[in-house]
């Protein structure tokens, strides 16, 4: 999850692997698979202070500050939105928090998931983002 | 008028192949895929004498009604008040003046839980509802309840989701003033036995609210033959516009009632000091009224009684039974909600598979489903569930169709499960 490379630079590596699939079967199975791979959160933070709203599926997101850079865990226990949520922590996890602020997160756009960043999707996503994006912002400018 | 006149006139088994070409949406591609539409407990689709009637009314028949002296407006009012009459002999109601308009069936509980409610319901009583209602059943009993220092209690619902009719019967005991109670529910499709429940509740001098928005669309309405105090409906979910629906209430029970909303359209005379109000259904009818949705839902239910709702009735069956069947044929497939008597709603569950994920890959296969609580989340606690995969049909759905979800939740199991 430490993965190396900056935002844009983890995105690029993203758009390459699901850019091997050429149909929407493939690009969700793909998201699935990679949903199955990301750690599961404690249990022990499975709670209402880590949950994001506005999914059907239980989504929980647990940000930690560690020298000077966002971390972050998370899970759902709907595979699809597990997915989505292990691709926002691919990129973002380890990043400084401004970066985090900043970022437009295009990528989901050229992997064909920008359907599910619609606000009227009960997935949650932009509900996720949001989230991220404002513990990063408190964290801002603080290093 | 009767744009489905043609239909009337083919005895016997209805035939889907008849209508569809009737809705312009049924011939839209999803994905590059045919869409499959199988939500239609949520909103069903329209044929286009609905939505021409939407554009004749605006293009050469707009006017207010009940209000002008002129041609226009006394035309409006004419065909407004015919669509009244056209909404009574649909559900067998006894005058017009027992049929309002309202913007749905959520709004036709409210009015009944904000006009009738506070007449019948008081300290210490209680408001009777179902574990399966639809939240728009329960909530505006609780909100009437709070108010009235009243409390709602529910009937237990079955492993097969049935009312357990004992449990019922026992409860009724238990200072209930109101009961009130959905026609079909929403989230597993179950017809309930609303015939002897009234006669039951009649019995001990409880009036009965009855949410018929599930059933409207599927099975032939009679109010006088239920002997229910109120009946709710939307016409949006029977093949009309959304934003109209109908709310029945005997007329000895509108007498007694209050108006819900002030305004214009609902007074006799207004001064300063005091205002007497208009005779029912106006009463109820506070303000401009929605009279394109009105106009247009009329012509649904020119379209619903042209096909006819026991032929309707009678193919619905056929279809969910052939959809039941092909589910259960799926390994891991479970079904939510197994009464004898269903209608339209296929609730199931995919072995472990979240219903979300679930329903995002039938998305992708044109397939269109519901996901989640259905606005039932005291149910889905009780099922211990988080919530389910909806197939809901309508009379324009196929038996093609009834395979093709078949086929996608083939394929949900290969990518999930």
């Amino acid at each position: 999850m430490a993965a190396q490379g900056t935002i844009r630079e983890r995105a690029r590596d993203i758009v390459e692997e699901f850019g091997l699939f050429d149909d929407w079967m493939g690009k969700y199975e793909y998201l699935i698979e990679i949903g199955q791979g990301l750690p599961p959160l404690d249990p022990l933070y499975k709670t209402e202070a880590y949950r994001i709203h506005g999914c059907q599926a239980q989504v929980w997101v647990r940000p930690v500050m560690k020298n000077g850079r966002v971390f972050y865990e998370g899970d759902s226990d709907a595979l699809i939105t597990k997915g989505l949520v292990a691709l926002l922590i691919r990129v973002l996890s380890g990043q400084p928090p401004e970066d985090v602020v900043e970022t437009s997160l295009e990528f989901l756009d050229e992997i064909g998931m920008q359907d599910h960043l619609s606000a009227t999707r009960r997935n949650g996503l932009a509900s996720m983002v949001r989230q991220l994006k404002r513990f990063a912002q408190m964290h801002a400018n603080q290093a | 008028m009767h744009a489905t006149g043609a239909i009337q006139d083919i005895p016997g088994k209805f035939d889907p192949a008849q209508v569809r070409d009737l809705f312009p949406t049924l011939r839209r591609e999803v994905y590059g895929k045919p869409l499959v539409y199988l939500d239609n407990a949520a909103s069903s689709q329209k044929p286009q004498a609905v939505i021409d009637r939407l554009i004749r009314y605006y293009s050469s028949e707009h006017s207010n009604v009940h209000r002008g002296v002129h041609l226009l407006s006394r035309e409006a009012t004419d065909a407004y008040e015919a669509a009244r009459k056209r909404a009574a002999d649909f559900l067998n109601a006894p005058s017009e003046s027992a049929v309002l308009y309202t913007r749905g069936a959520t709004e036709g509980i409210n009015l009944v839980a904000s006009s009738f409610g506070p007449l019948h319901v008081g300290q210490g009583d209680v408001v009777l509802v179902s574990h399966m209602e639809h939240h728009s059943n329960i909530v505006p009993w609780q909100m009437l309840c709070e108010a009235q220092g009243a409390r709602v209690r529910a009937i237990p619902v079955s492993d097969t989701g049935e009312i357990i009719y004992e449990e019922f019967e026992r409860l009724l005991g238990e200072r209930v003033r109101l009961l009130a109670i959905g026609h079909v529910s929403n989230a597993l499709g179950t017809i309930n036995p609303l015939q002897n429940m009234i006669r039951q509740a009649h019995e001990l001098d409880i009036p009965v609210v009855v949410d018929g928005a599930q059933a409207a669309p599927h099975m032939k309405i009679d109010v006088q033959a239920l002997d229910c105090d109120f009946y709710a409906l939307s016409s949006h979910k029977m093949f009309g516009p959304t934003g109209v629906g109908i709310l029945y209430a005997k007329p000895e029970r509108l007498k007694a009632m209050g108006p819900w909303q002030g305004g214009g359209d609902m007074i006799e005379t207004v001064t300063f000091e005091q205002t007497t109000y208009n005779e029912p259904p106006h009463k109820f009818e506070a303000g401009t009224p929605n009279i394109a949705d009105v106009l247009a839902f009329a012509e649904a239910i020119d379209f619903l009684e042209g096909i006819g709702q026991d032929r309707i009735a009678a193919y619905e069956r056929d279809l969910l039974d052939y959809a039941t069947e092909q589910l259960l044929q799926i390994e891991s497939v479970r079904l939510v909600g197994t009464a004898t008597e269903k209608a339209s709603v296929l609730s199931f569950l995919i072995g472990d598979i979240h219903p979300y994920d679930a329903g995002t890959i039938l998305d992708r296969l044109g397939i269109a489903v519901r996901t989640g609580h259905h606005c039932a989340q005291p149910l889905m606690r009780r099922f211990g569930i988080p919530g389910t995969v909806r197939a809901s049909f309508a009379l324009y759905n196929t038996f093609d169709e009834a395979d093709a979800l078949a086929a996608g939740v083939r394929r949900v199991r290969e990518m999930l499960g």
